[in-house]
């Protein structure tokens, strides 16, 4: 059963039946080598692993496996492999593109209880860790030795590093030190039949070609994560930060040009529209200037001498790039004031609104302006409100859309919306997922970012590491058919599960 | 599709039908890396220019056959830098040879934004397969997660997968300031004053120990090199001189490299102890590169670098018989032969350039 056939309907009319039969069956065999309370398969315990953080997908799974160790994870899909039984790897469900969504006849594997942080070798500065270890608790273990792991998505407190592999994660600080991709040495894994497999290694390269680079951001579907080694990077000594406004968006995106141009990569470079920070300052209290039509946060970090050398070439590049204010901060307190609003922008939506829907596609620096000026454009067309906040270093772009979960129509508005917003990003040069992954919210707008070779290229890909096509089956790579119909069906909208969590 | 691009693909749709082998050649200046293969000579020097080039978009777009030091010098005029600092060992070599062989030079491992291999710049590719079909993969933009990351595993592919026709890498800005201190330290000393270093927040570039004698080289801001300059000591050389030293190094030209011992290239932790076969070496890579001149069996020197927890390649001269490379483990292997069937169905391309079987 392939799900991402199907349309997105409302919840209730798209999660499929659990074929009973098989799931007595499959629970039994489980049940032979994990503990009781670790296979589930009741509704009401299976309930809440039947959405990651896009919420209007949901699909019950026919089982929930929640493994303890590398070799129960084998025994498991060595039993769905030969069982023909799709396994839905899952760390936190934190995802916002539907890569954990449950299979109606597969298996959600939970790596959950694999949260044990292996072992910190601080002299070669690596981390090794297990799947469900979440993206913040490593630098936590890691801060003593005065080093850290940089890749810092905004749910870090709550997302796990084996998620953060899946989906090859960013956030606010990947301009300067790299995504995920960048920042992991080795992957331990399982293929699909259940044997070990290593991919890179201690060593800065391994023998071969370079499948780590490959299985990171592949979303689940090339092989299960059992372990981690990561990369840690030295603390700066100290950090400081701009706050521009500037009166025009048009020239706050030269303004970003400018800087990379003077030769400045910045440790974070944000933007929030107007409408982001008039959204965000209630909830905030972050200063913005509400007047502005756009406000930059700009930081630069480093020794102390370095960061006051930057911090004057920057500030002297937003003069001159006609910033019509700039605030520099002066204490530690002061700069996590100015990220408040900025990562606190996705919360204060949920505030502002009854439901967003967040976009994630990326753009070329210089189409900054113009593609913001069209998003703008659209509101009236839509009838909808559509604050941006966006990582301006490197073009990714989060408009959220402001609608009302409970009128279709306002759904079915910020659908087209949203539709028409990555449509926009494809035909600026972009992408259409910039840190969010595919998952099966953007398989449509796939058919528009890749030719049909391309495509089958990755199907390609997919079936040499999992030549049966049971890990994660459906997500990311659009069929044929599904491109075919794509234009004839609408894109639907979606809610963000954990809205207490700060976002990028 | 433009007549060079359309004709490539028609070449290579034609020695599949024939399911004649083809190799990949520019300018060859990478002939000794790798093992052998034979085929009909395929030379993408067709394919060149450069297609794309937006400094403030940290991106360069060119076609594979482009001169890598055309690519080198226009992003120069810029101030900006290919941050892997790739080898060139010749005059010719190309961007397409460049990204198929994945080197990368003493740069690689550094502080900041600029550390990383052949593959961590890798924006987007365009290849094509075996059934002459282009495919494009990846993009332009620093962020992109649509799909599996395809153009990043050409970076040391060795051309088994097909011809790479373009490719968009992530270009830097040069450092302000830059400066190279000397020190006299063994092996030992020399590895782990390399560590301690890079668990600190310091503006070092590159490093390499030889002969009882260590180069580091900072880069950063100049308050940065400046402080630590003050903070770590050593001999300064002055820049032309270090300028020099550093091309030695990355194009291979230092005396270490000459003569015709065969040169292994161990890949290992940085941290590793020293090696347990005494023959000359030069340490790069804070000590996660070691290049090692010994005429030791390869079982021998690959028994030595798994005891070391990495791998060695025969990377010029000796007796290839044993692979270039270090074998993958069973399940790798196939996963690898797999990917081949995928991308080159009738393997025409490369065989036996990476492995024998692929």
């Amino acid at each position: 059963m392939d799900s991402t056939t199907h349309s997105p309907l409302p919840p209730t009319e798209r999660s499929l039946p659990v074929d009973a039969v098989k799931q007595r069956s499959l629970v039994a065999a489980l049940r032979t080598f994990l503990p009781e309370d670790a296979v589930l398969f009741r509704e009401e315990d299976t309930r809440p692993y039947e959405c990651d953080g896009l919420t209007l997908y949901r699909q019950l799974p026919m089982v929930v496996a929640l493994p303890e160790n590398e070799d129960q994870i084998r025994r498991i899909l060595q039993l769905c492999h030969e069982h023909k039984v799709p396994v839905i790897p899952r760390g936190a469900g934190t995802g916002l593109s539907g890569s954990a969504l449950p299979h109606p006849g597969g298996l959600l594997l939970s790596l959950a209880k694999l949260n044990r942080i292996v072992s910190i070798d601080a002299r070669a500065r690596t981390a090794t860790v297990q799947p469900g270890v979440r993206n913040l608790a490593i630098s936590e273990a890691a801060a003593p030795h005065r080093l850290y792991y940089a890749p810092d998505p905004s749910s870090q407190i709550a997302c796990t590093i084996g998620g953060n592999v899946a989906e090859n994660s960013g956030g606010v600080h990947c301009l300067k030190y790299g995504l995920t991709v960048h920042n992991i040495l080795r992957v331990r894994g399982l293929t699909i039949e259940g044997e070990v497999v290593e991919f890179g290694g201690l060593a800065p390269d391994a023998p071969g070609l370079d499948l780590l680079a490959l299985v990171i951001g592949s979303e689940g579907m090339l092989a299960v994560v059992t372990e981690v080694t990561v990369r840690l990077v030295p603390v700066a000594q100290t950090a400081r930060c701009i706050m521009a406004s500037f009166a025009d968006i048009g020239e706050a995106g030269d303004a970003v040009a400018a800087l990379i141009a003077d030769g400045i990569i910045p440790a974070g470079l944000e933007m929030l529209d107007q409408a982001a920070s008039r959204l965000v300052e209630p909830f905030a209290n972050a200063g913005y200037d509400l007047d502005a039509a756009a406000v930059l946060l700009c930081e630069s970090d480093g020794t102390p001498e370095e960061v006051a050398e930057e911090i004057e070439r920057m500030s002297a590049v937003l003069l001159a790039a006609r910033a019509t204010r700039i605030q520099v901060s002066n204490s530690e307190a002061e700069r996590l004031r100015f990220w408040a609003g900025r990562k606190n922008a996705f919360p204060a939506a949920g505030r502002a609104s009854p439901a967003y829907y967040c976009m994630d596609g990326t753009i070329p620096r210089r189409r900054l302006g113009e593609v913001l000026k069209a998003i703008q454009a659209l509101e009236p067309k839509y009838g909808l409100r559509c604050p941006n906040v966006f990582h301006a270093g490197d073009g990714n772009l989060h408009p959220l859309i402001l609608f009302d979960d409970a009128d279709p129509d306002s759904v079915a508005r910020a659908e087209a919306f949203g539709a028409e917003i990555l449509e926009l990003c494809v035909q600026m040069g972009g992408t259409v997922t910039g840190e969010h992954g595919v998952g099966v919210e953007k398989l449509d707008q796939m058919c528009s970012q890749f030719d049909r070779s391309t495509l089958d290229a990755f199907l390609g890909v997919k079936r040499a590491f999992d030549p049966a096509g049971l890990l994660n089956p459906g997500k990311v790579v659009p069929t044929l058919h599904r491109c075919a119909e794509y234009g004839r069906m609408r894109v639907h909208a979606g809610n963000v599960r954990f809205p207490e969590l700060p976002r990028f | 599709m433009d007549q060079a691009l359309s004709q490539l693909c028609e070449t290579v749709r034609a020695a599949s039908e024939a399911r004649s082998p083809l190799l990949i050649r520019a300018g060859g200046t990478k002939d000794f890396y790798g093992n052998e293969s034979s085929g009909t000579v395929l030379d993408p020097r067709t394919l060149a220019g450069i297609v794309d080039y937006e400094p403030t978009e940290l991106v360069i777009t060119a076609r594979a056959g482009t001169s890598l030091t055309e690519v080198e010098q226009l992003v120069t005029e810029n101030g900006q830098m290919l941050a892997f600092e790739p080898p060139h060992f010749g005059a010719h070599a190309t961007v397409g040879g460049c990204i198929a062989a994945g080197l990368a030079g003493p740069r690689r491992v550094s502080f900041g934004p600029t550390h990383g291999g052949v593959r961590d710049f890798v924006l987007g590719a365009k290849l094509i397969d075996g059934r002459g079909e282009l495919l494009s993969f990846g993009g332009t933009v620093m962020k992109n997660v649509a799909g599996y990351d395809v153009s990043r595993l050409l970076a040391g592919s060795m051309g088994i997968l097909g011809v790479i026709a373009e490719v968009s890498i992530k270009v830097l800005p040069r450092a302000m300031s830059h400066h190279t201190l000397c020190f006299e330290m063994t092996e030992t000393a020399a590895v782990y004053k390399l560590n301690e270093w890079a668990g600190r927040p310091l503006p070092l570039s590159a490093s390499v120990w030889h002969d009882g004698a260590l180069f580091l080289r900072l880069a950063g801001a100049s308050a940065a090199v400046r402080a630590a300059r003050h903070q770590l000591g050593g001999e300064g050389i002055d820049n032309d001189r270090a300028d020099a030293f550093w091309a030695s190094i990355r194009e291979q030209t230092h005396p270490f490299f000459e003569g015709e011992a065969p040169l292994w290239r161990v890949s290992v932790p940085s941290t590793a102890p020293a090696l347990s076969i005494n023959e000359p070496q030069m340490i790069e890579w804070n000590g996660a590169l070691r290049w090692m001149r010994s005429a030791q069996p390869a079982e021998r020197v690959r028994e030595c670098a798994r005891q070391a927890g990495g791998h060695a390649t025969l990377f010029r001269g000796g007796d290839r018989s044993a692979g270039a490379f270090t074998p993958l483990t069973p399940p790798l292997a196939a996963i690898h032969r797999r990917l081949k069937a995928q991308f080159d169905p009738l393997n025409i391309f490369n065989r036996g350039r990476l492995y024998p079987d692929l």
